[in-house]
């Protein structure tokens, strides 16, 4: 009995001694990301308590007061309302289309490289130089957009046709259009990132699925539905949380696209982002901004984590 | 050999020199007083103030004053972060409508008063400088001042056959002269006879300059009432709001891009004319390809002038004041670049109005074809004391989006206007 014991403790100390090695190198890291990470969101929290004063000293508790002041104010239901459309728009958006083009890219033989490129190249762009080139597409009365629209306007004119001719229109002053407008510059920079993963994923599933499917009969509408899908699956929970994020966190191209009034005509393209670091910045309201802060951070933890669990039921592999 | 006491006495006279020498350089070293100047950048004001730098430094050898500057998009953040870092600037430069908010953070500290004696500056400077006064303390002091005034394209004014030597002088005139310059393409314009631009000194206009034509200050004296919040700051709305939906002289948004009623005036040509601060003149000299003028703002057929008057200011942080020797060789430096030699500096390189009184009315700056504009809104503007410039500017331009965008009735918006600036008053005046 004695030796059975002594080999069992033997074989528990190697594994240990693994482990341990493990979390020493695991260690530094962490010790790096909580300071950088974890610290300076505790200190937000506390900020978002204290009205601000850059003597600590003069700061003076008010409790959840700031977050009180947040549920009343109609500027930041309109930023909360923007943002959560950012998302809905911006997340299928880019994801539907990016999957579409990927499953065309799929076919295409040579050249695939290429195209691959070409829908990339926007989302390598920084945002302000495309937020910039777009504000001045978008533009009324010099974009090309409508310089565009008022040709084919022009030309239906003189075959008759004029029912079919698309006024000019106010991308970014037309409070009702500039949310859109913004949203559809954001799907068109993301939907390079969704067709390069999508591509990826798609290389990854075996061909002896679809043999095997067709085999049985299917067509191609069935197999997409019951071989493509649910093996995509991984690649679509990575996307659906990295772009829900990276939509709820929006900043650069609504702060740039429409520079002179950031947050748009009426902050109807105001962002929860932006509107934090209009309160920090323009109004010095650091303790207020954390407190859109901590909202923000709760939003985006509470819609991750309900994709999360929406999604990991369905995970195959 | 070995000596226990001194050996001073029996080193070499070179080494000894030197020794004396190293000894008092380092103390005068150590006696200099290290200041700290920010401000944003934007070439002539960097330019004028190394001037004033240099001069300062030989004039106070125990003081070293060295500037820093940052994008105006940044320079907030800059002096927020650093300040709470406990570093930054000891003077640094900011936007008078800035007192308020930088205050309440700590920014800025008040002006003491053993340097800087309320009388002298009732006394020196124009009485703009009340706006920063907060509860009987000055927050800071200007080197130059702006006002409004009407720049406009005579060239344009030309051809289409008004003269270029009689701007208009009532808004009448104004709105006469912007239709026969305005000329549309189809359904879009191609050059507007004024840029409407309300996120840039548009909302001024409202605010300080129409509602005081009307008959109305936008707030009480004491800053505790907005009293635009009826008929006559309706009016005013509505006359301004007018301009693009009636009359169609110009429409918001008319050039994309950063404030771009001041390109398409002097760079585009497509625009007519614009209301804009004396800070825009070096900008327009610099750019403009044609025969330009300045005119005083219009008026009613009232009769009454009204001018909106800014200006930005060099303050004290925390840092400067937290040490005693600090404080002193800030304030001096403060006082040196509000001196009027240094006003006439920045005239000179920067093209911005002096702020004392004895130079304000020198006459041949009020003979300037120019500056002769601006100096004459400038005895009668009002520098608007703000208690958050960001969210009464908002106020102001969402009234004016109001109308323009959604089609709200001025009442209705101003009314909302009013009440919004009042909340701002109201959480201000209770800190």
């Amino acid at each position: 009995m004695t030796t059975r014991t002594t080999r069992e403790r033997k074989g528990l100390r190697l594994a240990q001694r693994e482990a341990i090695w493990a979390y020493v190198f695991l260690a530094v890291p962490l010790a790096f990301f909580a300071t950088i990470r974890f610290w300076p969101a505790l200190q937000s929290f506390r900020l978002s308590l204290f009205t601000w004063h850059v003597d600590p000293a003069r700061r003076q508790f008010i409790g959840f007061d700031y977050y009180q002041e947040l549920l009343r104010n109609p500027v930041f239901h309109q930023a909360l309302k923007n943002t959560l459309l950012y998302a809905a728009i911006v997340v299928p958006g880019s994801m539907l289309l990016g999957l579409l083009i990927a499953l065309l890219l799929q076919n295409v033989g040579r050249g695939r490289s290429l195209y691959r490129a070409i829908y990339f190249a926007p989302y390598i762009t920084p945002a302000v130089a495309v937020a910039w080139v777009w504000g001045w597409m978008y533009n009324y009365n010099f974009g090309i957009i409508n310089t565009l629209l008022i040709e084919w306007w022009s030309f239906l004119e003189r075959i008759g046709l004029e029912r079919f001719a698309v006024e000019p229109q106010r991308f970014l002053t037309d409070p009702d259009k500039a949310l859109y407008s913004v949203a559809a510059v954001i799907v068109w920079q993301q939907l390079g990132f969704q067709v390069v993963i999508f591509l990826a994923g798609l290389q990854g599933i075996p061909r002896v699925f679809y043999e095997a499917a067709r085999i049985d009969g299917a067509n191609a509408w069935h197999l997409f539905r019951h071989v493509t899908l649910p093996l995509l699956n991984p690649v679509i929970v990575f996307s659906v949380i990295i772009t829900t994020i990276a939509s709820l966190q929006l900043f650069d191209q609504i702060v740039n696209i429409n520079f002179t009034d950031q947050g748009g005509p009426l902050n109807r393209t105001l962002s929860i982002a932006v509107y934090m670091y209009q309160e920090a910045f323009g109004r010095a309201r650091m303790g207020y901004a954390a407190a859109v802060t901590v909202v923000l951070f709760l939003l985006i933890l509470i819609v991750t984590l309900v994709q999360l669990r929406l999604t990991q039921r369905r995970v195959e592999y | 050999m070995r000596h226990s006491g001194m050996r001073f006495p029996g080193m070499r006279p070179i080494v000894r020199t030197l020794l004396v020498a190293a000894a008092f350089a380092l103390a005068t070293a150590q006696a200099q007083v290290a200041i700290t100047y920010w401000q944003y950048d934007f070439a002539t004001r960097i330019d004028a103030m190394n001037q004033l730098i240099e001069q300062f430094n030989a004039e106070n050898p125990d003081v070293v004053v060295t500037q820093e500057t940052f994008p105006y998009d940044a320079y907030q953040q800059r002096v927020a972060a650093s300040l709470a870092a406990g570093e930054g600037p000891d003077v640094v430069q900011l936007f008078y409508g800035w007192v308020g908010p930088w205050q309440r953070a700590g920014y800025i500290e008040p002006l003491p008063k053993e340097h800087f004696a309320d009388e002298w500056i009732q006394d020196y400077f124009i009485p703009m400088v009340e706006s920063v006064n907060i509860g009987g303390d000055y927050y800071g002091l200007p080197t130059a001042v702006r006002a409004l005034a009407l720049f406009y394209n005579k060239d344009q004014f030309r051809e289409v056959g008004l003269d270029p030597d009689s701007p208009p002088t009532t808004w009448d005139e104004f709105i006469e002269a912007a239709k026969m310059l305005t000329t549309q393409r189809g359904p879009r314009f191609e050059r507007i006879g004024f840029g409407i631009a309300p996120n840039g000194q548009d909302h001024h206009l409202v605010r300080t300059v129409l509602m005081n034509q009307l008959g109305t200050p936008p707030y009480s004296d004491d800053n505790t009432e907005v009293l635009y919040g009826n008929e006559i700051g309706a009016e005013a709305l509505a006359f301004y709001t007018s301009w693009q939906t009636e009359h169609e002289i110009g429409v918001a948004e008319f050039m994309p891009g950063n404030n771009g009623y001041r390109e398409g005036f002097y760079t585009q040509e497509n625009i007519s004319m614009i209301i804009d601060g004396s800070f825009a003149i070096g900008a327009v000299r610099t750019n403009a390809q044609f025969d330009w003028g300045v005119a005083e703002l219009p008026t009613f057929d009232n009769g009454v002038k009204a001018n909106f008057g800014s200006f930005w200011m060099n303050g004290l942080t925390p840092n400067a004041t937290a040490d005693p020797a600090k404080l002193e060789a800030a304030s001096r430096f403060i006082k040196f670049v509000t001196s009027e030699e240094a006003m006439q500096i920045w005239l000179d390189v920067v093209g911005e109005l002096p702020a004392a009184k004895t130079m304000v009315a020198d006459p041949e700056l009020t003979a300037d074809p120019v500056y002769g504009a601006f100096i004459a809104g400038l005895a009668y503007a009002e520098a608007t004391q703000f208690v958050d410039e960001a969210g009464q500017r908002d106020a102001m331009v969402n009234a004016i989006n109001r109308v323009l965008l959604e089609g709200v009735d001025p009442m209705t918006s101003i009314l909302q206007a009013a009440a919004e600036d009042q909340a701002l008053l109201d959480a201000a005046n209770t800190q």
